[in-house]
């Protein structure tokens, strides 16, 4: 392939390298040395990840959980643009601003639907397993070329923004990974098994409605527990789904296996292991309460809960 | 019967939960959880921080969807996209916060369902331009909003890209939890055509849809009743004065 993920991967260790960099030379920065070790410790495996034992990145992985929870995460002080200046700015651009904005999910979209099977010279133009992924890193590589061409800013002060916008999410930005990482070690150790042992074998599923409520708030209370649908499907569907819902009651698979898997998406909006799209957020948009998306979710989803009860009822 | 089952490895989940309720740094609840599973299911240390180590390395492309698109969104953030999205929404007479979401749940959720899920998200989307325009169509109702009604208003941008997403993303034939499904059903002996579970995905999209619209529209009488309610209440003292 020409374009690999592998040049994200690098890309993105440099940007955390130059942020670490930056907050070392910070003289006012209020945690200087531990933050500038954090992001350190997190460019690390993006550089130079898979020369290095799998021992050595999970001791790092250790480092960083306890240089966050000791609160050696801070952040530094940024000269933003004059509030005048800024407003200037944006009423000279006008609705320019928005074109980098959108050239960035546009090239998302176009890279992995037109681009997808290009090839140039027999060698794919993009990496084929990562498709989403290199078109974004593409289109932000774009997108910051037509910003600093409209705002006639430098790459520098893009590099600023990127580590004021880092350390804005603190080391919220690194729980996805770290929760993913998780949900392996979970699968391993036989989480899933345990948990389909006890739902089966401590609830009478004699009932057909039952039957259907436990398999839909058991997808959801165990993608709450794991943060991923994907992991609750074949546990749940193993153990109550195929035997009891299709095996007993006879039920169509194609209806239980979407109601059961949009299940699941409800335990995903309400639980804080699901970071990336909970916690994550609510760090993007600098809110004081962590959970305030989850709160924000929990009645769609508690209502989508019961809909599906009856519709996997109803429709099974 | 079926042969034993460890039932240890779930000190995980109990070591998680507490973490979270006693408000702990969650990246130490998570590495302690991860810990304490390994111990109860008997792995040693090292194959521990092995399978963290992986864990970590396997999962690197999440962080590009995040990490990359800072340096784009802060250089335009610091020459004003926010503020002129604030005031572009201003614009429009009869833009409230509530019809803003509905619509962009209306277009994420369908453009999700045929595939194109990159089209929105946090950092891309609800950040620079959703969030902005949201509030912009508030404060033209009401005025300046008190922090804790603009927290509210921003986490529901956040909440509804999710629900539009989540709900629209899994009645796309191609996407990945269909071939999930699909492969583990085939495992189970059971043949079922993705498209059928794509198809006998609709009813719930819809009724999500539905749901979370009414939500947002009830939003929209929430903040009607309660800054119109108390913007009186406390000028009035001072006025009294």
């Amino acid at each position: 392939m020409i374009i690999s993920i592998q040049y994200l991967y690098w890309l993105a260790g440099v940007l955390l390298l130059i942020t670490a960099g930056m907050i070392l030379a910070d003289r006012t920065h209020p945690k200087r040395w531990s933050s500038a070790l954090f992001w350190l410790l997190f460019a690390i495996p993006f550089l130079v990840g898979e020369h290095l034992p799998s021992v050595v990145v999970g001791v790092g992985v250790v480092l960083m959980a306890l240089i966050a929870g000791l609160g050696g995460v801070g952040r530094g002080a940024h000269v933003e643009l004059h509030d005048k200046a800024s407003r200037a700015s944006a009423g000279r651009l006008g609705h320019k601003l928005f074109i980098p904005a959108l050239a960035i999910p546009l090239t998302t979209v176009i890279g992995s639907v037109l681009l997808k099977n290009v090839e140039i010279g027999g060698v794919p133009l993009l990496d084929p397993k990562n498709t989403t992924f290199v078109s974004l890193g593409l289109g932000c590589l774009i997108a910051l070329g037509l910003a600093c061409w409209l705002t006639r800013d430098t790459p520098v002060q893009a590099l600023r923004e990127s580590r004021r916008l880092t350390e804005a999410l603190g080391w919220a930005m690194v729980l996805p990974q770290m929760l993913a990482m998780l949900g392996l070690l979970f699968n391993e150790a036989g989480v899933g098994t345990a948990v389909a042992h006890v739902t089966t074998t401590y609830i009478n599923l004699d009932y057909k409605l039952v039957a259907v409520m436990v398999y839909v708030l058991g997808m959801a209370l165990f993608t709450v527990i794991m943060g991923n649908g994907f992991a609750a499907f074949p546990v749940m569907t193993g153990g109550v789904g195929v035997p009891v819902l299709v095996g007993i009651y006879g039920g169509n698979p194609a209806v239980m296996a979407a109601i059961g898997m949009f299940s699941g998406y409800c335990g995903t909006l309400m639980t804080p292991m699901a970071a990336n799209f909970n916690i994550v957020p609510a760090a993007l948009l600098e809110l004081p309460d962590k959970n305030a998306v989850i709160k924000a979710q929990m009645p769609t989803a508690l209502m989508m809960l019961l809909v599906n009860i009856v519709l996997l009822y109803v429709l099974m | 019967m079926q042969t034993v089952v460890n039932l240890w490895p779930l000190i995980g989940v109990l070591v998680i939960v507490v973490g979270f309720v006693l408000r702990f740094n969650p990246l130490l609840v998570v590495t302690a959880a991860a810990i304490a599973t390994g111990f109860a299911a008997h792995f040693p240390l090292e194959k521990i921080l092995a399978t963290m180590g992986d864990g970590f390395l396997q999962t690197r492309a999440l962080q590009l969807i995040l990490l990359l698109p800072l340096a784009v969104i802060g250089l335009l953030e610091r020459h004003g996209l926010r503020l002129h999205a604030q005031n572009w929404i201003a614009r429009f007479e009869r833009a409230t916060v509530g019809r803003l979401l509905i619509i962009y749940l209306f277009v994420r959720e369908s453009t999700a369902a045929m595939g194109l899920t990159s089209l929105g998200g946090h950092p891309q989307m609800v950040r620079p331009l959703l969030a902005p325009m949201a509030e912009g169509a508030a404060e033209k109702r009401f005025g300046k909003l008190p922090d804790k009604v603009r927290h509210k208003v921003l986490a529901m941008c956040a909440a509804t890209d999710n629900v539009g997403l989540f709900f629209g993303e899994d009645i796309f034939v191609a996407f990945g939890a269909i071939a999930l499904m699909h492969t583990f059903l085939l495992g189970s002996g059971i043949d079922v055509e993705p498209l059928h579970i794509a198809v006998w995905g609709i009813p719930t999209a819809i009724c999500a849809f539905i749901v979370h619209a009414i939500r947002l529209h009830r939003f929209d009488r929430r903040l009607t009743r309660e800054l119109t309610a108390t913007a009186p209440a406390s000028v009035q003292p001072e006025a009294a004065q």
